[in-house]
């Protein structure tokens, strides 16, 4: 924009999406406080409801440990994976950026399929009381969203196939697969934190 | 995005549109901030007839105590969906959508929001919401009113129901999207000559709405979600007997539905910030007060939404929180009244169309304001809740305020938007007709919630009968006050007198470009030299003689 207002005597009618630095990220964050809201409107009526219930969870309706945790470790790693990613293109490696976000994707794909083996083997359903209720809809929320990141990550994986569409200067969309999939890792912390962690301990 | 990747050694292209939109360009994906106003204002509006036409039917009824006119199931469903469109596909897209998209960017020097194809996807989020919203009455339509608290809406016509959920979702989404929009346009994207303290109000007003919709939109949509769930997939959050809780709906509802007030409301204060100051031709008055008041009433506004729930079984200590947080409210809010009066004081009045409609609002949104006070408090709340007093507070705020104030911005705005002016007289007329019908209509149901008129029913004690029969005539001039109004604008669209880039003397950045706009605004984006609001101010500084004529 500076610059239109300057070189008034030369001026061209430029594309408006060349005039201005590049505001998607901040976009991204600005939604994300949106998506924190979501799961914070979610967290609060477990939290109510659980404040109800004597006992919590029901019996019968107790959460395993093992896989969830195994899930939270792969999680919580492909953090600092898809990070990896990041420092590569930094360097203007995109072979090195494409190798980390395959992992990080492959991780997220076998979280996901823990979560499953998770519903399969629980034997409650969503229907059984109202901690599952709370339990299949918060974890399968969250699970959308992992299902979101790998879909946004496939896309950066995808688009990189063109050499030079993202290089060290310009991988926006990069740094926000990247940020998404923080964020939902987050939002994973404190759902492990309320759902498991605090009905075991 | 991927024009956007294009390498930063690429020659700059020459813009790809056209010289002009055609009008066929107005029902397509067009990323034009100007043309997607236009496409929220045509929409909400026409939702607007709509939502409209179910209300003169609900008082037709209501004109005799028995059911004479409507089946009772209908009535319901008009009463759901009446304020349901009211609010979400009309007030809030026309004013937010609408207006905001329209003026913001040209207001703050931009030659388009931030991100023009998000911009445009919410826009398109619309029309299906309403499309959902009408089809339900294939199915009888949601019954359980516009607040839809379990458990009657997870009994009463599902199917309905879900649908209203979905369209709800789908214009909440629609309304996080112009959030992030607004925000990021009006944070990053004001021309650089332009400090924080020259941004007109309206955009401070659109930047305190933005924060509030992304804070309270998602809480709506969980506790939506929540409700399909219940109603269709056999889960119990809110199903007492199951050991679910009713009251966690109401909390997270009011968590968005009360903000939605302020989301219904600011855009509109920031209409009246512009709209007085041009027509009276002086400064507005405290400048600053107003912008952090709207600041200020978005975040008080997020701690209020108990007071719609002192009947549900609250806590005497919550009740005395929110009663005294709502009360809060009415603090900035009043700053507000309080500087618009004093910018009208010793000003120039130019009483057209777009100036009678916000001195209108200033008066119809106090005897609003004062009833909201009175139902804040929850001593007063408990004795009248769920009656017509409730009805004649929230209709004085939203019609006589947020109506109002979209008049008033339809009539200041539209020589900006079609490079024509309005007809006077006909807007003279709407004015008189709507200022009558709203005072008709809506004064006596004080009355009526005070004797004890429940609202939200079809029949009702025959005591109350001549009382209703009054804002039932009311309703019937408001109708018609809308012909006019019509007719004023189809006219003027394409035979109105000639506008000029200027019509009023403005000094906001939207009245530097031509009428309507260029397609990207400005040829070179201009140089803000002095205050938004800056009538006066020359003459002022030549003789002092003046300036103690404007004292007096």
């Amino acid at each position: 924009m500076q610059g239109t207002v300057d070189s008034q005597a030369t001026a061209i009618a430029v594309d408006h999406a060349h005039e201005h630095p590049d505001f998607r990220v901040l976009g991204l964050l600005v939604f994300l406080i949106s998506e924190s809201l979501m799961f914070g409107g979610l967290f609060a009526a477990y939290l109510l409801l659980r404040g109800m219930h004597e006992q919590w969870p029901p019996e019968g309706t107790e959460v395993e440990l093992l896989v969830p945790t195994i899930n939270t470790i792969i999680l919580i790693s492909s953090s600092f994976v898809i990070h990896y990613g990041d420092v590569a293109i930094k360097k203007d490696d995109v072979r090195g950026m494409r190798k980390w976000y395959w992992i990080t994707a492959a991780m997220g794909a076998v979280f996901l399929s823990g979560q499953v083996y998770e519903y399969l083997t629980l034997g409650y359903g969503l229907r059984t009381n109202v901690f599952a209720n709370c339990f299949y809809v918060m974890t399968g929320f969250h699970g959308l969203h992992v299902f979101v990141g790998i879909l946004l990550i496939l896309g950066v994986i995808w688009r990189s196939r063109r050499p030079g569409h993202y290089n060290a200067h310009k991988h926006t969309g990069v740094a926000m697969a990247e940020i998404y999939w923080h964020f939902v890792d987050v939002i994973w912390i404190i759902l492990f934190t309320l759902l498991y962690i605090l009905t075991r301990f | 995005m991927a024009q956007a990747q294009l390498p930063l050694d690429t020659p700059l292209s020459l813009p790809e549109h056209p010289k002009a939109w055609k009008w066929y360009d107005y029902f397509t994906f067009n990323v034009d901030h100007k043309v997607i106003g236009i496409q929220y204002l045509v929409t909400a509006f026409i939702f607007y007839l709509i939502g409209g036409l179910m209300a003169v039917a609900m008082r037709t009824e209501l004109a005799t105590a028995n059911s004479d006119f409507l089946d009772p199931n209908l009535y319901n469903a008009f009463l759901t969906n009446h304020g349901t469109i009211m609010i979400f596909l009309w007030v809030v897209p026309a004013a937010i959508g609408g207006f905001g998209n329209y003026l913001v960017p040209l207001m703050v020097g931009a030659r388009d929001m931030a991100f023009p194809r998000l911009n445009a996807l919410a826009f398109w989020l619309n029309p299906p919401a309403g499309a959902l919203l009408l089809a339900s009455f294939l199915f009888g339509g949601a019954q359980a009113g516009w607040t839809s608290y379990p458990p009657l809406s997870t009994i009463t016509a599902t199917t309905a129901q879900s649908m209203w959920i979905l369209a709800i979702v789908l214009a909440g989404t629609s309304s996080i999207m112009g959030s992030v929009n607004f925000i990021v346009t009006i944070w990053k994207m004001k021309v650089p000559s332009m400090r924080w303290d020259q941004l007109p109000l309206f955009c401070w007003a659109m930047l305190a709405t933005s924060l509030l919709a992304l804070v309270s939109t998602p809480v709506l949509a969980v506790g939506l979600i929540l409700l399909l769930f219940d109603i269709n997939f056999g889960t119990s959050f809110y199903k007492p007997d199951a050991g679910g809780n009713v009251v966690i709906y109401q909390h997270l509802f009011w968590f968005y539905s009360h903000p939605a007030v302020y989301l219904m409301i600011l855009p509109i204060f920031g209409i009246m910030s512009e709209v007085i100051p041009v027509h009276a031709r002086k400064p507005i008055f405290g400048y600053q007060a107003i912008a952090y008041s709207s600041l200020a009433i978005c975040c008080v506004g997020l701690f209020v939404w108990v007071h719609h729930m002192f009947t549900s079984g609250t806590p005497p200590w919550m009740r005395m929180f929110f009663t005294i947080s709502t009360l809060i409210v009415a603090v900035p809010t009043g700053v507000k009244i309080f500087s618009w009066v004093a910018t009208l004081w010793g000003g120039k009045i130019r009483l057209n169309s777009a100036m009678l409609f916000a001195i209108g609002l200033l008066s119809m949104f106090v005897l609003g304001g004062l009833s909201g006070v009175t139902l804040g408090t929850a001593p007063v709340d408990i004795h009248v809740h769920d009656t017509y007093y409730v009805v004649a507070h929230f209709h004085y705020v939203l019609f006589g305020g947020s109506v109002f104030g979209l008049y008033a911005g339809i009539y200041h705005w539209f020589p900006k938007m079609t490079g024509r002016l309005l007809d006077e007289r006909l807007g003279i007329l709407h004015f008189i007709l709507t200022l009558i019908g709203t005072n008709l209509t809506f004064l006596p149901m004080h009355e009526l919630g005070l004797k004890g008129m429940p609202r939200r029913v079809a029949m009702y004690d025959p005591q109350f009968e001549s009382i209703n029969l009054i804002c039932t005539i009311g309703a019937f001039v408001l109708a018609f006050s809308i012909i006019p109004f019509l007719i004023n604008i189809i006219w003027s669209w394409n035979k109105g007198k000639i506008a000029g880039d200027n019509p009023w003397g403005g000094l906001s950045l939207e009245w530097t470009t031509s009428s309507p706009p260029l397609i990207e605004n400005w040829k070179v984006l201009p140089v803000v030299t002095k205050g938004p609001y800056d009538y006066g101010i020359e003459q002022r500084k030549g003789s002092t003689d003046e300036d103690d004529d404007e004292k007096e």
